[in-house]
């Protein structure tokens, strides 16, 4: 399999070949041990020259990767402004503090992701959409805020474990203890979507293996995880007549 | 190292205490130094050192650095910098900066081991200056090893990793090539160099611990800390993911406990996957903390299911875990059933990392690593009790938090800086260790008061560049055998020597000199013992005269016995009445200068009946 981006790659790895032979013939004189690659479990060891070695190192990131990175940013972006939403619509304390520590979290990981896309020179917003008007769609819009939408709006997300247009609109229509549920119902399922994303990249051929992505990605499902737990202990808690059980991701 | 989620915190000016839990020293003040304003470089970086030498440098080796991976040669430009430019863009690495990060360490037989993400290096170092005899490639990251004999034990947690050492075709969820474990190398040959074994587990490995039968020599353990996703279960079948209440099976909330049989290491198999973090009371297996804050000002803690290191003192029967929301203590007298008997939680810590125990163990400094290893988390406005080390003692088989230490000069943004892996440096009458803190280099506590620990001495470079993060620097800094060895992520291994000081004598640096270890696992540690040495009294000597209101007469009467000892001069007599002395003088006294005292006392007291 190849790596999508190429960056120029078979160029450049000559001339880097050609760089490393330089070296080698100059510490051949120093005798520098051979590098060993070893077999499988009883195979047999095979030596390799320096390019190779390189070669086995370099991992590079696939066209999956970036898009993962840019519709996380977006889907995280939700996430920041139903918290929003939270400070003067919901009612339960420990709730909003919940939200808040959600939305620091979200903010932080959506850093990481740009600074990987950045440092990648990869654009940040997925190719024809940026992420502002994009999070806009989700609910923040004024037609569905003030209920003078022409059309009825749409139950499906623009992006799958994202919460729907409509869901975004009865969340901005609700308040106090209402609002409260809907959050988080909401919030489950968004963040569940977020770790179907996760399953959805890792299963993708020679996706996830830059090291930096594949720790982020264990730290998203951590994180993730552990906030659902928070979640649908809260629910059954605060409402204890309402449905906990989480709603499935919509997609 | 984990890249963790951030959270970009105001600084926690208050603090919510957990009562006796938490360590409550007075926060630390950072002051800047000849640390905080060095030139950038890869390999000219300027460099400052406090009472310590850098004694060589070695750069990777063929196959070990890519420049690729750190950055594109840069353009330069002799232009005046007023004049208009058209914009440049800015130059990236190809290639992930981790790709060939140099990692732990381990010492054998006068030979040193660098792990590396793509395999490992080892050095003959029995004529001071490193020399290379054996490179072996093995991708699959991070490269913790460890090394028994023969036999060189590896960590690899990467989705790329293949039984093979290969990395061709790695894909899919669900691969039966993939190799996600503890390899392990035979490596009795240095010019064939073997892969003998492979044990697989569910969530790969991050490190791993080796654990001496406490009966059975031909028995070893390895303790797997595991910090990544799981594996399917198609592709292993012992694995399955999710929350304990929902999946009892879970392979999150636990270690690995591998049995490796030395006549037979390739039959190395996990015998165990205890609950180790299971509540005490109702044995719920999700039993410690479980992620977040626990007040507005407090660290974002993360979810205690899985440890991130274990450091064992078999001699004493215990483990030190670093288990991601706790700092846990093991009982491993039984080292197949490690059974948790304290725990700790602290609002400051974000992710407990490593742990290293003093020799007596009774106190473990354990590490923060908030931010991953990849952040910049040194800088002047961090706050000082965050991503530091937690000091904690052991008292009565309980934990307890007592101060923070952090590397007490700040760093600049562009300089990935937190707590990272160190080992004691075995001076007698004090606990000194030495410590990696990535690019914010390495320094040198002294814990003997767990609850005031300071700086002894400290080296480090400028930024590998000046505007940029590159991620560098220390990942270990180790006390093998009478030097330093620091394992830097880009620029090679370094070998630095102690320099006498005021705070460190030329005595209790060659105490320290002289206690040599033929194996050197720093998770697995052994206690030092020291000889009776003119060397060994000198450092007591020297300590006692530090002390405050120490008795002059008596510390000059010791100084003349140890130069006539050196001399080759025994005075029987003349010793065991100042054994006597030392004994009255160790009754008044307290705390660490009582047990110096004692110590002394004890050796001229030996020296008189020899």
């Amino acid at each position: 399999m190849v790596p999508a981006i190429e960056w120029g790659v078979e160029s450049l790895h000559c001339v880097i070949g050609l760089m490393i032979s330089g070296l080698i013939a100059t510490s051949a004189t120093q005798q520098t041990p051979p590098i060993f690659q070893p077999g499988a479990p009883g195979a047999a060891t095979r030596m390799i020259t320096a390019a190779e070695a390189l070669e086995l190192s370099r991992t590079g990131f696939t066209e999956g990767d970036v898009r993962f990175m840019q519709h996380m940013i977006v889907h995280h972006a939700q996430a920041v402004e139903m918290v929003a939403l939270l400070k003067d619509k919901g009612s339960d304390p420990t709730v909003k503090r919940l939200g808040e520590r959600i939305a620091q979290g979200q903010e932080a990981e959506m850093l990481i992701m740009e600074s990987w896309l950045a440092s990648r020179e990869q654009p940040v917003a997925m190719a024809g959409m940026d992420a502002a008007s994009h999070a806009g769609h989700g609910g923040m819009d004024h037609s569905a805020h003030a209920g003078m939408s022409a059309q009825p709006l749409s139950e499906t997300p623009i992006m799958s474990g994202m919460l729907s247009p409509a869901q975004m609109a009865r969340l901005v229509a609700a308040s106090g203890a209402e609002f409260d549920r809907l959050f988080l119902e909401g919030m489950i399922q968004h963040h569940l979507g977020a770790l179907e994303m996760v399953d959805t990249l890792q299963a993708e051929p020679d996706a996830a293996e830059d090291p930096i992505i594949s720790d982020f990605l264990s730290s998203v499902v951590a994180d993730q995880n552990s906030e659902i737990l928070r979640m649908q202990s809260l629910l059954s808690d605060l409402l204890p007549d309402a449905q906990t059980s989480p709603p499935t991701p919509a997609n | 190292m984990i890249v963790r989620t951030l959270l970009l915190s105001s600084v926690a000016a208050m603090s919510v205490m957990l009562g006796a839990a938490s360590a409550s020293a007075q926060t630390q003040i950072l002051v800047p130094d000849a640390r905080s304003t060095l030139s950038a470089g890869l390999h000219d970086a300027g460099q400052a050192a406090s009472n310590l030498t850098l004694e060589y440098s070695v750069a990777p080796p063929p196959g070990f650095f890519d420049p690729e991976a750190l950055f594109a040669p840069t353009p330069r430009s002799d232009d005046d910098e007023d004049a208009p430019r058209p914009p440049q863009p800015e130059v990236k690495p190809k290639f992930t900066p981790l790709a060939l990060a140099n990692s732990d360490m381990a010492m054998s037989d006068g030979r040193l081991f660098v792990g590396n993400f793509n395999g490992f290096n080892a050095y003959d170092v029995t004529q001071g200056e490193p020399k290379l005899v054996m490179s072996v490639v093995c991708p699959g990251g991070q490269g913790d090893l460890s090394v028994h004999g023969d036999l060189l034990f590896m960590s690899v947690e990467q989705n790329r990793g293949r039984l093979d050492c290969g990395v061709a075709g790695a894909e899919g969820d669900v691969n039966a090539e993939r190799f996600r474990g503890i390899r392990i190398f035979d490596i009795s040959d240095l010019n064939n160099p073997r892969q003998i074994a492979a044990v697989q587990t569910c969530r790969g490995s991050h490190t791993h611990t080796q654990v001496p039968d406490s009966t059975d020599p031909k028995v070893l353990y390895l303790y797997n800390s595991a910090t990544s996703g799981v594996r399917k279960t198609d592709e292993l079948g012992i694995c399955s993911e999710g929350e304990p209440d929902a999946n009892p099976e879970t392979a999150l909330y636990s270690i690995d406990v591998i049995k490796v049989p030395l006549d037979r290491p390739q039959d190395a198999a996990i015998v165990n996957r205890p609950r180790i973090f299971a509540d005490a009371a109702t044995g719920r297996v999700a039993g410690l903390w479980q992620g977040g804050r626990i007040g507005v000002a407090a660290q974002n803690t993360a979810q205690t299911n899985h440890c991130h290191d274990i450091t064992v003192y078999p001699e004493r029967g215990l483990a030190a875990g670093a288990c991601s929301g706790n700092g846990i203590l093991l009982d491993i007298s039984d080292p197949q059933n490690p059974t948790r008997i304290s725990e700790l939680f602290d609002p400051d810590m974000a992710y407990w990392h490593s742990a290293t125990f003093d020799n007596a163990g009774d106190k473990i400094v354990f590490t923060d690593e908030w931010g991953g290893g990849t952040q910049a988390r040194c800088r002047a406005e961090d706050p000082a009790n965050w991503g530091a080390n937690l000091i904690a003692t052991i008292e009565n088989r309980q934990l307890r938090g007592k101060s923070f230490y952090k590397l007490p000069a700040p760093q600049t943004a562009a300089e990935n800086c937190v707590a990272h892996n160190g080992t004691l440096i075995p001076v007698p009458g004090r606990d000194l260790m030495v410590q990696a803190w990535y690019q914010g280099g390495m320094s040198i506590v002294d814990f003997t008061d767990p609850s005031k620990p300071f700086e002894v001495a400290s080296f480090d470079r400028g930024p590998i560049e000046a505007d940029r993060m590159v991620v560098g620097g220390y990942w270990s800094a180790y006390w093998f055998n009478g030097r330093i060895y620091g394992s830097e992520i880009a620029r090679g291994v370094d070998v630095l020597r102690l320099a006498p000081s005021d705070l460190l004598s030329a005595a209790e640096i060659a105490a320290a000199e002289s206690a040599i270890h033929d194996e050197i696992n720093p998770q697995t540690q052994t206690e030092y013992k020291f000889a009776d040495t003119p060397d060994v009294a000198g450092a007591y000597a020297d300590q006692i005269a530090r002390a405050t209101g120490h008795d002059a007469a008596l510390t000059a009467r010791v100084q003349a016995e140890i130069a006539k000892w050196r001399a080759g001069t025994v005075d029987r007599r003349a010793s065991q009445s100042l054994a006597t002395a030392l004994t009255t003088a160790a009754d008044k006294a307290t705390g660490a200068d009582a047990n110096r005292l004692k110590a002394l006392a004890g050796i001229f007291g030996r020296l008189s009946a020899a």
